[in-house]
């Protein structure tokens, strides 16, 4: 799992989450809440999705690192198992 | 022998969702989603809470809640229910005031609130502004003493009229008063200004049939006519967990519980004093329960018609707004929620829901022929203040009826038939609740800000994402473990 790779794990999430919304052009190291109408739902249900399609938990005092697409993979992409 | 209602149900669920609000039916149907073997117990004969209906002879269908909610709803459906349902959602542009002090038609959004302060109510622009602004980025971790009154008389001094217009619809739609917290206000109408007032076009009927087929889909079991008398727990490795419930007599095991009964009934009756510490269970019994509602159905007669008068009409021959005088056993307060055939498109029916705020004590203390004598004082005070905007309505009503706290008790079991959850204090042991007992979990009305249909569906999931990362780490553990002893 690289972190490009991870990068795209989190946009397919935000796709089925915020389908309206334009991914084409979002910028990593910006906060996705001041590129994209998301919400504080928003954020619990890609909590939601990263442990039911990755098996990855986010605790609660780790929801900062959800803030970019870059704190993201920076803080997930350790958390993807490695595959053998 | 009576029928067995839970005839055919497993022994073991991952989790027992008790009650079927909003909250309940959302929690059940993402729980499931994320693969969760879910049971859904009801002890009314139809889901959906409060969110509910009921018909009558002369082919009348009534709904029970208010009918209005913020646009969030359509996000929050699409999410967590279906793209479906959320299609079904639509705006209900004709909001009426009519008072003493001003008389008022909006479609309730930031943008007509704005102009007609400015323009009607003559208060400067920039301070509206600065009200709209500061009210948006209020926040609940500020814990900011400052209450709804407080926080008027800042923006409005000695504007009652404003503090009127504000107020008063939100004190309909979650209980609140000028006395709590200025963020149970500020949530709510800053919800409702984003985009205006919308409703489920079908009724509730419809919405909870959809929600009941997209349960069924994704798997979950339901069972009506069911009552949880107990939460069953046991001491596991030194700490006291769930592990089912007692429903109609019968036992069910379980991981998890969620309840979405009231806060008050699920810690002091269906779990237990015995299950939690002494302060947990003085600050749950310290928890006030908010105040009440009644409500009188009228319906109109097959093939008559009514003029549109608005879609919520929000009465009063008070002087100024008061709290007190809002849940008065005499209040001159009203609501009203006109059903248009609109609403259920093909029906081609007209109905009048009158919602009226109310004290549960003031209701629950009359003889039964003083109930009776003040629930008809009710509906013929909601006719002849109708007829002032439709005179000719009395001879089209062929249905009136009334419901009051004691109504709202008798079908949700609501501590003290409250209709608008808990105040402020309620949330918090609503949220402490897992950490006293493992494996319990609570989602309903509490706290004022997760009330009414969006807040309730939106903290069914912040719960239901618990319950997940819950049940998700049980399943994970080996089984073979040996307990620690």
């Amino acid at each position: 799992m690289t972190k490009e790779d991870c990068q795209k794990l989190v946009i397919d999430i935000i796709s089925d989450i915020a389908p309206d919304e334009d991914l084409s052009a979002i910028k990593p190291e910006i906060r996705l809440r001041d590129q994209l109408q998301l919400d504080s739902m928003d954020f619990l249900d890609i909590v939601m999705e990263l442990r039911k399609r990755h098996g990855i938990e986010v605790p609660e005092a780790d929801y900062s690192h959800l803030a970019s697409l870059e704190s993201c993979a920076e803080y997930l992409t350790p958390k993807f198992p490695t595959k053998a | 022998m009576a029928y067995d209602w839970l005839k055919g149900i497993e022994e073991h669920y991952d989790i027992v969702v008790i009650g079927s609000g909003l909250g309940g039916l959302t929690s059940a149907n993402v729980l499931a989603k994320c693969g969760h073997k879910v049971l859904l117990l009801e002890h009314h004969y139809q889901l959906g809470g409060l969110a509910t209906w009921f018909t009558r002879k002369g082919g009348h269908i009534f709904d029970i809640s208010l009918h209005g909610f913020p646009i969030g709803m359509i996000k929050s459906i699409r999410k967590y229910w279906s793209q479906d349902i959320a299609q079904s959602i639509v705006q209900l542009k004709g909001v009426r005031f009519i008072n003493p002090q001003f008389s008022m038609d909006t479609t309730f959004d930031r943008e007509d609130f704005t102009r007609q302060l400015v323009e009607k109510f003559k208060v400067p622009a920039e301070t509206v502004e600065r009200f709209f602004t500061d009210l948006r980025g209020m926040n609940f971790y500020d814990n900011n003493p400052e209450t709804t009154g407080q926080m008027f008389e800042r923006y409005f001094p000695g504007r009652s009229d404003v503090q009127r217009l504000l107020m008063e619809p939100i004190a309909y739609a979650n209980g609140s008063t000028l006395a709590d917290p200025a963020i149970t206000f500020g949530i709510v109408f800053s919800n409702f200004m984003s985009k205006g007032v919308y409703t489920f076009q079908g009724g509730s009927d419809v919405l909870i049939r959809k929600m009941t087929t997209e349960l069924k889909r994704n798997g979950v079991e339901i069972r009506k006519h069911v009552n949880v008398e107990k939460i069953l727990t046991a001491t596991e490795s030194g700490t006291k967990q769930v592990v089912g419930v007692v429903a109609n007599g019968r036992t069910i095991r379980c991981r998890a519980v969620l309840s979405n009964a009231n806060i008050k009934n699920t810690v002091l009756r269906l779990a237990g004093e015995e299950n939690f510490t002494a302060q947990f269970v003085a600050e749950a019994k310290a928890v006030r329960v908010n105040s009440s509602s009644c409500q009188v159905y009228l319906g109109i007669r097959k093939g008559e018609t009514l003029p549109h008068i608005g879609d919520l009409v929000f009465t009063s021959d008070e002087p100024t707004f008061s709290s007190e005088k809002l849940v008065d056993l005499h209040t001159t307060s009203r609501t009203f929620s006109m059903y248009y055939p609109d609403t259920r498109p093909g029906l081609d029916r007209y109905t009048v829901v009158v919602s009226i705020n109310a004290r549960y004590a003031d209701w629950n203390n009359l003889s039964p022929a003083g109930y009776a004598e003040e629930k008809q004082r009710l509906i013929d005070e909601s006719i002849t203040a109708l007829e002032r905007y439709i005179p000719d309505v009395r001879s089209k009503i062929d249905w009136q009826e009334a419901a009051t706290p004691r109504t709202i008790e008798y079908y949700t079991r609501h501590w003290a038939g409250t209709s608008f959850g808990t105040k402020f204090e309620g949330l918090k042991v609503s949220m402490d609740l897992p950490s006293q007992l493992r494996g319990l979990y609570h989602a309903g009305s509490v706290g004022i800000i997760m009330s009414g249909w969006l807040g309730t569906i939106n903290y069914g999931v912040i719960v239901s994402n618990q319950i997940d990362k819950f049940l998700v780490a049980q399943k994970r553990a080996p089984e073979a473990t040996p307990p620690i002893v």
